[in-house]
């Protein structure tokens, strides 16, 4: 394709003056790529050999799936017993984890959802795998209810499914309303990526060399011609689906945060939960998908498509759901002391912050068992955000992906404060404990990374790791009236 | 001899096919399309396209969904086996609101999906220009143009010269099978 020459400019007959330099947008994709670079560059991700530090990963992560159903089997076998869960506290890592995991996926969903009806086009580059993160997260998140109900060949009572006790499940409990959260988030997530994989399956089908290759690509692409009247039902399905996940995302952290606040113990019965968990959930999976991408747009070669900017981006998000976040750990302790409900001002001064040098000798108490957790959280989740103000900072790809990792570790301990911190004492001194993981507890966690690992590794080498249509779609050249795109100088439309 | 299943013009850029598909459009042809590795903005419009009916599976799905998590829960919960739980009343639409809420997104995705793959009559595990070499392009950086031998309007020679005319520098026919 020829494109037209800068100086075609020239015979513009009304010369607009340029926006300063300050002014001028990165552009998405960089500039001198074209739409075949495109298709070549992330296609050639699943069609080239295989990396060496993909066998590595790979190698890794599969040992610590077995790791996973080896725990899951030692648990069914033995008991929950095997896990450090006892009075007052019964939900013990199992929930953190589940917790932890979930709002990994709203990332994905957000990017891939709210990004686009806010017409976020920088969103291309990144919400295949972002979606991807999204499922294997869920997945993930999804065995730790299952495994915590102990006996776990009763999981399908969950269920509204007819049976010959004739009875049903009982739905004024939250906890159902969970069991309908996440398995329509699960559902509707796959959905959406699939149709989202649609166009580039078939790209990958009429580029595939071998005929298995030719026959899975082109089995799933389901017969894609990229009609243009295909193309007009498509978007708009696209579009509902956007419309259909942006409240579902919203509700689901919503409903998991309701599991606690619908209960009345202090520190889980509060009303900012759910506008609070979902801000910390994107926040996390943010933080999740940034760990994830700035390695491997190295790794994959994806620079010019994955770009400084997209990093940048992504980092502004995770200041601001960061500052939130903040921002409700101060309401809490506020609306904690200004309620003068004793036992929500012990929870939250005397259980979570009083550190032994300095919050515990001002207020003549004794430290928190668990105020490192709590400390950690806090430092985390307030303090490393707020690096991301500096551009220095975002676009040091080093220093985003050492943070990107402080981010998970405090979304973690946030569930782990209040889940457990909230559980270990609650009303009656003579109920409390204090609880300690077991090693099953912590190999379960590392467990679930294998999963998680495995599954976006395998995606990695199979599936076109982003969406090659839509990054096509926002480049200059796709754009029928950029003169990249071919579009007359002056000849209107 | 085989047949023509159709004939088909090869564009190297958005805006050429764009402004190619509005003469075509014009001309009166009823069974073309254009085929894109991307939708192209302002396409539908070029086309002669109504809006997409897609919108009408997904509020139908939706509804049925909403439909059904109120009905089971109140069927579970009220009649079939009702239990006291804390005083609460058997059935409220409120505390069956979040499933029911789920299970609208839930069936109204369906609908999209589903009306969307109905609409374009897809999967569709054969079609002739999957089989022309050439168009294996189309998902990638080409634009291409296909009119249909059975369109009322078309004749090979006048329909090859008009889109000649439209600038395309590749034309070819497909064969059916």
């Amino acid at each position: 394709m020829a494109a037209p020459s800068k100086s075609a400019t020239m015979d513009y007959p009304v010369k607009v003056a340029a926006p300063p330099a300050i002014l001028e947008r990165e552009p998405l994709i960089k500039p001198t790529r074209n739409i075949a670079y495109i298709s070549d560059a992330i296609a050639g991700v699943a069609e080239g050999p295989t990396p060496k530090w993909w066998w590595i990963c790979f190698s890794i992560s599969t040992t610590m799936l077995t790791v996973c159903w080896a725990m899951i089997f030692y648990l069914m076998s033995t008991g929950v017993g095997v896990w450090g869960l006892g009075h007052p506290v019964m939900w013990g890592w199992a929930i953190v984890n589940f917790v932890w995991w979930i709002g990994i996926g709203h990332a994905g969903t957000l990017i891939s959802a709210i990004l686009f009806l806010l017409r976020q086009r920088w969103r291309t580059s990144i919400n295949r795998a972002a979606e991807a993160m999204t499922i294997f997260a869920v997945m993930c998140a999804g065995i730790y209810p299952l495994i915590h109900i102990g006996r776990i060949w009763y999981g399908w009572w969950l269920f509204p499914i007819p049976n010959s006790n004739g009875i049903w499940p009982q739905f004024r409990s939250p906890l159902m309303w969970d069991v309908f959260a996440v398995s329509t988030y699960f559902t509707v997530s796959v959905l959406f990526w699939y149709m989202g994989l649609i166009p580039d399956l078939a790209v990958m089908r009429d580029r595939a060399k071998t005929k298995i290759r030719k026959f899975a690509y082109g089995f799933f692409a389901l017969g894609w011609t990229g009609a243009n009247r295909h193309w007009s039902n498509y978007e708009k399905a696209y579009l509902i689906l956007a419309g259909l996940s942006t409240p579902l995302v919203l509700s689901v952290h919503s409903i998991v945060s309701l599991d606690f606040s619908v209960s009345q113990l202090p520190g889980w019965h509060t009303t900012i939960f759910p506008p609070y968990f979902v801000a910390g959930a994107v926040y996390s999976g943010f933080g999740m998908v940034l760990t994830l991408l700035v390695p491997l747009r190295r790794l994959l070669h994806l620079e010019d498509i994955i770009r400084v900017r997209h990093v940048e981006l992504m980092c502004k998000v995770t200041l601001a759901t960061g500052s939130i976040v903040g921002y409700a750990y101060m309401m809490e302790f506020f609306i904690a002391w200004y309620s003068g409900n004793p036992y929500e001002r012990f929870q939250f001064l005397n259980t979570r912050a009083a550190d032994p040098y300095f919050l515990a000798p001002l207020f003549h108490t004794k430290a928190a068992p668990y105020w490192w957790a709590y400390w950690t959280m806090l430092i985390c989740n307030v303090v490393v955000p707020q690096f991301f103000w500096f551009k220095k900072v975002r676009t040091s790809m080093f220093v985003v992906f050492i943070l990107s990792i402080l981010v998970n570790i405090g979304m973690w301990f946030e569930r782990f404060v209040i889940v457990d911190l909230s559980l270990h004492r609650e009303f009656i001194p003579s109920n409390w404990n204090y609880y300690s993981p077991t090693a099953i507890d912590i190999l379960q966690f590392l467990g679930t990374f294998g999963l998680f690992f495995t599954c976006f590794l395998l995606f990695l080498r199979f599936v076109p790791l982003i969406a090659i249509a839509e990054v096509k779609g926002v480049t200059p050249q796709a754009d029928p009236h950029n003169p990249l795109g071919g579009a007359k100088i002056g000849g209107g439309h | 001899m085989p047949q023509s299943y159709a004939i088909m013009a090869e564009f190297e850029n958005p805006a050429d096919i764009l402004h190619a598909a509005e003469k075509v459009r014009d001309e009166g042809f009823r069974n073309w399309d254009v085929f894109t590795p991307y939708p192209i903005h302002g396409m539908d419009g070029a086309m002669g396209l109504k809006n997409s009916k897609v919108g009408w599976f997904s509020f139908i799905g939706g509804c049925t969904g909403y439909a059904t998590g109120m009905l089971i829960i109140w069927y579970m919960n009220a009649v079939n086996y009702p239990i006291v739980i804390g005083g609460k009343p058997m059935f409220s639409p409120f505390y069956s609101f979040p499933p029911s809420y789920e299970l609208t997104i839930l069936f109204g995705a369906f609908g999209s999906l589903l009306g969307m793959l109905f609409l374009n009559r897809l999967p569709r595990l054969h079609h002739p220009l999957l089989k022309n070499r050439r168009f294996a392009l189309a998902t990638h950086d080409r634009y291409f143009m296909v009119i249909e031998c059975n369109d009322p309007k078309y004749s090979q020679i006048e329909t090859q010269r008009l889109l000649e005319s439209l600038g395309s520098r590749h034309i070819e026919l497909v064969e059916d099978d």
